[in-house]
């Protein structure tokens, strides 16, 4: 009997050359003469272990990793196809403390299946929320959404229920779904897991809303530092029409919803919604007024659902299970699971999908195993680059969005970059107002032309220039960032320049008495 | 064929084949820049015309995207991540190192026109800082010397 073998094709896992090692295995099993089955899988979210090459046994598949080319022969001396110990082995995957600790909801099938496969879909739960909602009314699968407690998972934790009711109930004869893949926060990830790792939960996701609120086109707006992810969501669109998940009368339902991905262009901006609406129309990035909200008059000025990529992956296991299951996840106003994704300095980077509530600490210690470096961590960013530096004092945080917001900090899309201790905060603002600088649309006056004077300001504050002037005009600053601007590009970065500023003084040249004043 | 009518022959086709798109220009300047590896300032009016927008709407949004460009890149573009993932990682020698060793800065071509240099902000590989991406291969865990050495085996396979 053939032995089954996986080897990612996540881009990451490819990008520590997962694509070599897979070709190795199989060079060096036809060389020998041994029946393998190779195949690629979505990555299991351990990073530090990539390339992880799986094997299945009867007790369930067992890791070994990271994985090299020049292992490969290795791994095949020690007859590891038969089980075989070798230095490499880690023993079975989903028994490693990392995984095993995961509540894994919207990642469930991520890593054991093969993403290109329908079928590995279907015997895997896939489709069975589309199952139920084609037995429900509107209503009750935008009930079942509100019951849920879901929050949008793209960082503005708007109830996703409440969207997409306002959609339905808003009267038109075209309504569309957007899913925001402009995954563009540094230190996220979760997203590119999703769409590369398990495509079909996505098409899932947006079918059902498709359903929900009456509309029959979606798209799913991509950034276009995601190439292999275009590759796969267009062959698994293209597998769906096929099997009548996509197109007209789906699953003999009667039902219409057609899916096409479109390209960003490198536009951070455009992760904001009016502004990727834009850019789907055709136009320049630039921010629209709100209101009318999207809900009401979105693209092409019809009614819009616009949900981020987890946020519409999670709709399937809802539809499946239930709103109370879900919801019987996380703490206080934070329900469900949230895919943290730990980056930067950090000894074991990944992915760890768990319910809201575990702290900081929990997140950087247990899980992560502190730096990579192996010295202190000094500092996180958590919720990409416009979310607030936490300081060692604040790791008991656990992570629930209204917690965060009360020490003026984001949870957003669940990024958390770490820094150790040779990490200087005054470059570390600096280099916030020059994203703000670089990315900022240009209609609103205060995050373009704010964002340039910040630039100039710190690099004053930097070189030690007249710092009691430049300090309350680096506050008065972000102050007109924060209350003027039209999106939270400009009104989100006095995040990580404030909480830098406040949390380490002392890189900015001054004390802490100083700051409070 | 000239050179140049084998460049306007080739958006002719994606026009034709995209303009009845909703929100076509995008797709249309994504298909364009595949082809021709950027997006001549000649194809703006043709394009212009299909879509019945000015040339000036055209061109501002080519402009409004850091991913388009206007002029032809070397054979081979470098995109460079510079977001906080990869600074705590050392992304910050890392591309004084990289601009050092190609002898160019941001928004440059070598000499030789074997490489351009394009900063990207995430790449999603934050996972495994510092990271790149040569065309559509992107490269975990990238340090001085393995820089070097992808660099040396683009050029020994040009």
């Amino acid at each position: 009997m053939s032995i089954t073998i996986y080897v990612p094709c996540d881009s990451s896992a490819v990008s520590l050359g997962a694509d070599r090692v897979a070709a190795a295995i199989a060079q060096e099993a036809a060389k020998r003469g041994i029946d393998i089955k190779l195949v690629r899988n979505g990555s299991r979210g351990m990073y530090w272990l990539e390339p992880l090459v799986e094997l299945a046994t009867d007790k369930g598949r067992v890791a070994y990793g990271p994985v090299q080319p020049g292992d490969v022969a290795g791994l095949f001396d020690a007859d590891f196809t038969q089980g075989g110990a070798h230095a490499l082995s880690l023993g079975l995957t989903e028994e490693i403390d990392y995984f095993k600790k995961q509540q894994r909801l919207t990642f469930a099938r991520i890593g054991k299946t093969d993403p290109a496969s329908l079928t590995d879909y279907i015997e895997n739960d896939g489709y069975c929320g589309l199952k139920n909602a084609l037995a429900m009314t509107q209503e009750q699968i935008v009930q079942a959404v509100t019951d849920s407690g879901l929050r949008g998972r793209g960082g503005a934790a708007f109830p996703t229920g409440i969207k997409w009711k306002t959609v339905l109930n808003t009267a038109s004869l075209q309504k569309y779904i957007i899913c925001n893949a402009d995954e563009g926060d540094s230190g996220t990830f979760s997203d590119r897991m999703v769409m590369e790792g398990d495509p079909f939960v996505l098409i899932e996701g947006m079918t059902i809303a498709g359903f929900a609120v009456d509309a029959t086109q979606g798209y799913i707006y991509l950034r276009i530092e995601y190439p292999h992810a275009f590759d796969v969501l267009n062959a698994a669109i293209a597998s769906a029409y096929e099997a009548g998940y996509l197109g007209e009368n789906i699953q003999g339902s009667g039902k219409t919803f057609h899916l096409e991905v479109r390209q960003g262009a490198g536009a951070y901006v455009c992760g904001e919604e009016t502004s990727l609406m834009e850019s789907l129309e055709g136009k320049r990035g630039l921010v629209r007024f709100k209101p009318p909200l999207p809900a009401i008059s979105g693209l092409f000025g019809q009614p819009t659902v616009v949900n981020n990529v987890i946020s519409l992956a999670s709709v399937p296991v809802i539809l499946d299970k239930g709103g109370d299951y879900y919801r019987d996840f996380g703490m206080g106003r934070s329900r469900g699971t949230l895919p943290v994704q730990l980056a930067g300095n950090i000894k074991r980077p990944g992915l760890v999908e768990l319910g809201f509530g575990l702290t900081l600490r929990e997140l950087l210690y247990d899980f992560g195993g502190g730096s990579a470096s192996g010295r202190p961590i000094r500092a996180v960013q958590v919720g990409g680059p416009l979310g607030a530096y936490l300081p060692e004092s604040q790791f008991d945080t656990p992570l629930d969005y209204e917690a965060f917001a009360a020490i003026w900090a984001v949870v957003g899309h669940g990024g958390i970059v770490v820094f150790d201790d040779t990490v200087n905060m005054a470059e570390m603002a600096r280099y916030s107002m020059e994203f703000c600088k670089e990315e900022s649309c240009g209609k609103c006056t205060p995050c373009r032309i704010g964002s340039t004077r910040g630039v100039e300001v710190m690099d004053d504050i930097i070189n030690g220039r007249n710092l009691d002037k430049n300090i309350p005009l680096l506050r008065d600053l972000c102050d007109t960032l924060l209350n003027g601007s039209l999106c939270a590009l400009g009104g989100m970065t006095p995040y990580p320049v404030l909480s830098a500023l406040n949390h380490f003084p002392e890189d900015f040249g001054i004390n802490a008495k100083a700051t409070a004043a | 064929m000239t050179e140049s009518g084998n460049m306007q022959a080739t958006v002719q086709e994606i026009i034709a084949a995209l303009k009845n798109k909703p929100g076509a220009l995008l797709p249309i300047l994504h298909d364009v820049q595949n082809a021709l590896g950027y997006i001549p300032p000649e194809s703006v009016p043709d394009i212009a015309t299909a879509l019945n927008l000015s040339r000036a709407e055209v061109h501002g949004v080519i402009s409004f995207y850091h991913y388009f460009r206007d002029t032809p890149p070397g054979k081979e573009t470098i995109h460079l991540c510079r977001a906080e993932s990869c600074q705590a990682m050392g992304g910050k020698q890392l591309e004084e190192h990289v601009k050092s060793k190609l002898g160019i800065d941001f928004h440059e071509t070598t000499a030789d026109g074997k490489f351009s240099l394009e900063p990207v902000y995430c790449l999603g590989n934050c996972a495994c800082s510092p990271a790149m991406q040569i065309g559509k291969k992107i490269y975990g865990r990238v340090s001085a010397d393995s820089f070097d050495a992808v660099i040396t085996t683009i050029e020994a396979s040009a």
